[in-house]
């Protein structure tokens, strides 16, 4: 559905020239979920509003659905849908008419404009306001209207850009529900960027990793935790003596860090230990454990965060921006 | 919504947008605001009406230079100055757009980028021309005197006029793209046109040098235009006043045309 090689887009900003977007090769396939994220200015709405023709790449080729941006952009306009940051309904229009408008832009015949309307209303359950002008309704109301619109002409691509910033924790759930829903409904490619971790951790397939205006890393958000940080396993033991003892069992399993002792007050002795996959090295941990005369008193395994993944290979955190 | 329905295939199924349709489309959309709250073009008319209340009068008072009677005088130049302040200000309807998202998701959109522009235009011209029809019905009741064949001639040459001045504001528009850059510019723009057009006194009456910047106003030949149009006089005032308003909507809307298309890619 993308495909794009050294996408590249500067600005000038006075006498300075800003890389905003460096030689980023994209690849995306029919029907995936994928997910840039980034810091803000990463270059991940750049990106974007290049593949969305919003905006002439400085060099680079994208594809997108199958044509080019710069050859043959009004094909690529077509067939692929747009939501953009701010709020896409006119402040003085209604909200069935500016999708009934839409529509028509799209060029959906009268009938189906309207009746695709009626369905879009109804499915991301605007139908009691759809008569209202816009300034009328809530944030996550025109929030789904933005939605609505970039659906209308049922495109195969779909562009989220940062769809849920602004929105409460309730609503951004439920925005991401109507969006996975139309998803299984229409086997829609959809492409959001987004800087909030749980986002690209719970909803997208796939999470592009954007940091200066480069993918710094590719895959499932399983993938990447696994790949750059490890899982963390901690256990507690009685004393300190114990704990030590831990530590020397632990170290010599595959794919294990060096074991990290950490005293605490009175019972609460804590190991810590990376692996590659805690959940794989669990048993053999704990067998040999048992086997050393070592009884922890609790076991917990923690997967890293796209936050630690982040941290890894920038040195920042995601965190530090908000 | 649980079958996994590919539904129609996404766009080679629909009807292809023309120029015209879209065109249509938006004048639509810039329209139906209007049509719900009619009040809104009684809005642009204060203006006008308070210059014909309140200042008119005193050009009876002055006598001689505006001719005989000063209200026939007037109006014509009092319908252009409508259309310049409606036309210049257009672009501040774009600027909430481009500050909300809603003109960039009409960028992302097939539509042609010139029905984009054209839509407005339109819907901005129909407005003046609603307008200035309800101050001329205004005035007539007030024992104005205009033959209507005349009348129709001269609200054309307004709304050519309209053309080309609601075209500049929303290139204006695109590139202050702030309100604070915009109205400033406007402003700057709109009220030396006006003073230089003739429309409050006759340019008859300026020093040398002042008539001389007047004659590089288009904005004076329209309304000299407009003056003999409705004393029911043609000739080559109106002549020039159409060539002129022609000559600016032409040139305005092809810097448009070619501003809309680099502006999205």
């Amino acid at each position: 559905m993308i495909r794009t090689r050294q996408l590249t887009r500067t600005f000038r900003s006075g006498k300075r020239t800003v890389e905003a977007v460096r030689g980023v090769d994209i690849d995306v396939g029919e029907g995936e979920f994928v997910a840039l994220l980034g810091p803000n200015g990463a270059g991940k709405s750049t990106t974007l509003r290049m593949l969305t023709t919003l905006l002439a790449p400085t060099s680079g080729t994208a594809e997108v659905a199958g044509r080019d941006v710069r050859a043959e952009p009004a094909e690529v306009r077509r067939r692929i849908g747009f939501v953009g940051q701010g709020h896409g309904a006119g402040d003085d229009q209604r909200a069935r008419d500016e999708l009934y408008t839409q529509g028509l832009l799209y060029g959906l015949d009268r009938r189906t404009a309207r009746r695709r309307t009626g369905e879009l209303l109804d499915l991301l359950e605007l139908d009691g306001v759809a008569d209202r002008v816009v300034t009328a309704l809530s944030g996550g109301q025109r929030r789904r209207l933005d939605i609505a619109m970039g659906l209308i002409h049922r495109p195969g691509l779909l562009f989220l850009d940062e769809p849920s910033t602004g929105l409460d924790p309730h609503s951004r759930a439920n925005l991401w529900e109507h969006v996975t829903r139309l998803r299984e409904g229409f086997g829609t490619t959809v492409v959001v960027t987004t800087h909030y971790l749980e986002e690209a951790d719970g909803v997208a397939e796939r999470v592009l990793v954007i940091d200066h205006g480069r993918v710094i890393a590719d895959g499932t958000a399983d993938e990447l935790k696994g790949r750059v940080s490890g899982d963390l396993i901690t256990f507690t033991t009685e004393d300190e003596d114990t704990a030590r003892l831990g530590a020397k069992v632990v170290e010599p399993l595959p794919s294990a860090g060096a074991a990290e002792v950490v005293e605490g007050a009175g019972r609460d002795h804590q190991v810590r230990v990376r692996v590659e996959r805690g959940d794989a090295a669990l048993p053999g941990l704990l067998r040999s454990l048992d086997e050393a005369g070592v009884t922890p008193l609790t076991v917990s395994v923690s997967r890293p965060t796209l936050d630690d993944v982040f941290l890894t290979l920038t040195g920042r955190s995601l965190r530090e921006g908000e | 919504m649980t079958a996994r329905t590919r539904a129609e295939p996404p766009s080679e199924a629909t009807t292809r947008g023309t120029m015209v349709r879209d065109t249509w489309t938006v004048f639509q959309r810039q329209g139906r605001p209007v049509l719900r709250r009619p009040a809104l073009i009684l809005f642009g008319m204060l203006q006008p009406v308070l210059y014909l209340a309140l200042f008119s009068p005193l050009l009876e008072g002055l006598g001689g230079p505006t001719g005989e009677d000063a209200r026939q005088w007037f109006v014509p130049g009092l319908l252009v100055m409508l259309a310049l302040f409606a036309g210049g200000f257009a672009g501040f309807g774009l600027l909430p757009e481009m500050a909300s998202g809603a003109h960039e998701r009409l960028l992302a959109s097939p539509a042609s980028r010139v029905a984009l522009l054209l839509g407005r235009v339109l819907a901005d011209v129909v407005m003046v021309v609603a307008q200035t029809l309800l101050i001329l019905v205004l005035v007539v009741a007030f024992g104005f005197r205009v033959a209507p064949q005349d009348a129709v001639v001269g609200l054309a040459l307004l709304a050519v006029l309209g053309v080309g001045l609601s075209t500049l504001s929303y290139l204006a528009a695109l590139a202050a793209r702030r309100t604070y850059v915009f109205a400033p510019v406007v402003q700057g723009a709109l009220m030396p046109l006006m003073l230089l057009s003739g429309v409050l006194l006759p340019m008859d009456l300026a020093p040398g040098w002042l008539y001389a910047l007047s004659r590089l106003n288009p904005i004076a030949y329209v309304v000299d235009a407009e003056r003999a149009l409705f004393a029911g006089e043609w000739g080559q005032a109106v002549a020039l006043g159409w060539a002129v308003a022609l000559g600016l909507a032409v040139a305005a809307l092809a810097v448009g045309a070619n501003a809309v298309h680099r502006s999205a890619r």
